[in-house]
């Protein structure tokens, strides 16, 4: 289980470096997407390392994958938006509420 | 997950004298069981082929006597081995590539396509003990592997970097994606009698008379089908849905820029899914590989399977083809409306118990 | 514990690569196929793991409709000839230290929790003793358990795929001129 956990751990590292580091949106959503899924590895590896019974561990991994598309259903129109508002959906250009 | 491939009971000789052969040979464990999947995975593979490059054929002569014409005669008798001609033709051709290609995506895309086309087979009941793997998630497997045929559309779409072609990939990304709502609703219909998603329990479910295929459940088997056969002719991209490649107005779409060996790859590929989606439906609604016992059951497999295709040939020289806005309203005003109302009302009647 | 077999580490050198392209890529289209490569990678470990459903779920929801939308949304904004647009920002020496810290912090932590927590009555940790046993058919016990215990939670989200897609309607949609 170590071996899973640890991969989780990089993989969420990864997709943190992404989402600090990207200028643009959609590119923020996906290291998101990554993220997300170093948790449902972490779940499902508990799921069957240490709590078998009940699949508490998959239904947890299931219901984040259906939050995670509805996340990126909004994101990606929030970013549609955007891009019709300022012509770039690079968070530089989104500046405004910044004082 | 079952490692030691599901056989018919008449082939199990054979395939012990197989496995004694590579034993004798010194494999052993993973390795016998990876070169026994690649062994089937290759068998597969080339009795797909040949079918594709049949079903090719079998289009042309269809248009052409649908036409009051006749199709390919020259090669053979009524041109039987036209496919395969022009097949090596295309393997010979110069493969002429775009300079502002985007070499990775537009090698790749292809390729991708021709895999995915082919994924689907992995659960396929072609007849009774004849399926590679009887996954417990089946039917869901399939809709997942299928999914990549629209990724390597946008991706040859992309990669192309040509306005038409990237035009046939978004529109056949949004089709597939609309698309997959009813039929996925329509096989839910089916999945909620058999209560499993394997494709053998789908299949044993409806032995017995031959009113006991899904599609002769009233009603809402018949409509099931109906919504079925229509979107999965759209998953397909063939008209009256082949908007990704309308050669009036797209030139031909997501492929225009590809020649040679990557074009045959895409039609090879177009083809197989044609099969695809006619086999599914067959597993689904026709019984899969039932029929009478004295002949084998991968014949009738088979037959049902090509009675869908032709069905699918007569609708692409029938119809018209649709302008998109009708397409996309016709698959969220008409389609799923009438999917949704048909899986209540057939959940309902489960409930009830007001079936066979 | 059996040591994972040579697939696992085929998956995982596949899902921290794509990952990795998915970060550091220039253009943004690569971007989104090395995610669905490595959401694909990620599918395969659902599998080892025994949850064939996820795997297959993953795949139909993550690249047939969560990747699918990003192209799309992709094509619709960027422009096609600017490819060598510059997609980092200024903090990628922040963020590399960042995350280096938290990746190193999470597997001293995995480790150390290992080694610390040991169970009295066995000699090892508590997290390496599985309790109860996974459920042999595995999609038919998640269905029942999403039709009893979580029955709650699966109608709530229910209703907010409901709320995301009108949300994500009326926020896309062009206004009236």
């Amino acid at each position: 289980m170590l071996f899973y956990l640890s991969l989780a751990a990089v993989l969420f590292a990864v997709g943190l470096f992404g989402v600090l580091t990207r200028r643009n949106t959609i590119g923020i959503l996906m290291s998101l997407e990554l993220m997300f899924n170093a948790a449902n590895i972490n779940f499902v590896a508990f799921n069957k390392y240490v709590w078998a019974d009940g699949l508490i561990g998959q239904m947890f991994a299931v219901f984040i994958v259906v939050v995670a598309a509805a996340e990126a259903v909004v994101g990606l129109a929030i970013v549609l938006l955007l891009y019709r508002n300022w012509q770039g959906i690079d968070t530089d250009h989104v500046s405004v509420m910044k004082w | 997950m079952n490692l030691i491939p599901i056989v018919a009971v008449e082939l199990q000789p054979i395939f012990a004298w197989i496995y004694r052969w590579l034993e004798g040979l010194g494999l052993q464990g993973t390795l016998l069981t990876v070169v026994v999947y690649a062994g089937l995975g290759v068998m597969v593979f080339g009795v797909l082929a040949v079918l594709a490059l049949f079903l090719v054929w079998w289009e042309r002569k269809i248009a052409g006597h649908m036409q009051q014409r006749f199709g390919p005669m020259r090669n053979g008798w009524h041109g039987w081995y036209q496919t395969m001609m022009d097949g090596l033709k295309l393997l010979q051709k110069e493969d002429v590539l775009v300079d502002t290609r985007d070499k990775v995506v537009f090698f790749w895309a292809p390729v991708i396509c021709f895999v995915a086309a082919f994924l689907a087979y992995v659960v396929m009941p072609f007849g009774d003990g004849l399926i590679v793997a009887d996954l417990n998630v089946g039917i869901l497997y399939i809709m997942a592997v299928t999914t990549f045929t629209v990724i390597s559309l946008l991706m040859a779409g992309w990669g192309s970097n040509n306005k038409y072609a990237l035009l046939g990939g978004m529109r056949s990304a949004a089709q597939v994606v609309s698309y997959e709502v009813p039929m996925v609703a329509s096989i839910l219909t089916v999945i909620l009698f058999t209560g499993s998603l394997s494709m053998v329990d789908i299949v044993e479910s409806q032995s017995g008379l031959v009113f006991n295929w899904f599609v002769f459940r009233l009603p809402f088997g018949p409509v099931a089908f109906m919504i079925y056969i229509t979107a999965a002719t759209a998953e397909a991209n063939r008209t009256p849905f082949d908007i990704p490649e309308a050669e009036q107005e797209l030139v031909a779409g997501f492929n225009v820029e590809y020649s040679g060996m990557k074009f045959a790859m895409f039609f090879l590929a177009e083809f197989v899914n044609m099969f695809t989606v006619s086999a599914i439906a067959v597993t689904l609604f026709f019984g899969g590989w039932q029929g009478w016992e004295f002949i084998p059951s991968w014949i009738w497999f088979l037959g049902k399977t090509f009675m869908v295709v032709l069905l699918l040939m007569l609708f692409r020289w029938t119809y018209p083809r649709l302008r998109v806005d009708q397409l996309m309203e016709f698959a969220w005003k008409i389609l799923i409306p009438i999917a949704f109302v048909n899986l209540i009302v057939a959940g309902w009647m489960k409930y009830a118990g007001w079936y066979w | 514990m059996a040591e994972p077999g040579i697939v696992f580490w085929i998956l995982a050198v596949v899902t921290v690569a794509s990952a990795v392209m998915v970060v550091t890529l220039k253009n943004i289209f690569h971007c989104a196929l090395a995610l669905i490569l490595c959401l694909f990678s990620v599918a395969g470990i659902y599998i080892l793991l025994n949850a064939e459903f996820l795997a297959a779920a993953q795949v139909l929801i993550y690249v047939g409709a969560v990747a699918i939308l990003m192209i799309f949304a992709i094509m619709l904004t960027s422009n096609l000839a600017s490819k060598a647009i510059r997609q980092s920002n200024e903090q990628v020496m922040v963020g590399t230290v960042v995350s280096v810290l938290f990746c190193g912090g999470m597997l001293a932590l995995i480790y150390l929790t290992d080694k610390a927590i040991v169970s009295e009555e066995t000699g090892v940790a508590f997290w390496r003793q599985v309790r109860g046993t996974l459920p042999a058919d595995n999609v038919a016990s998640l269905g029942g358990y999403l039709m009893t215990k979580f029955m709650l939670p699966f109608e709530v989200v229910s209703v907010l795929l409901l709320a995301a897609m009108i949300g994500a309607i009326v926020l896309a949609r062009k206004e009236k001129a």
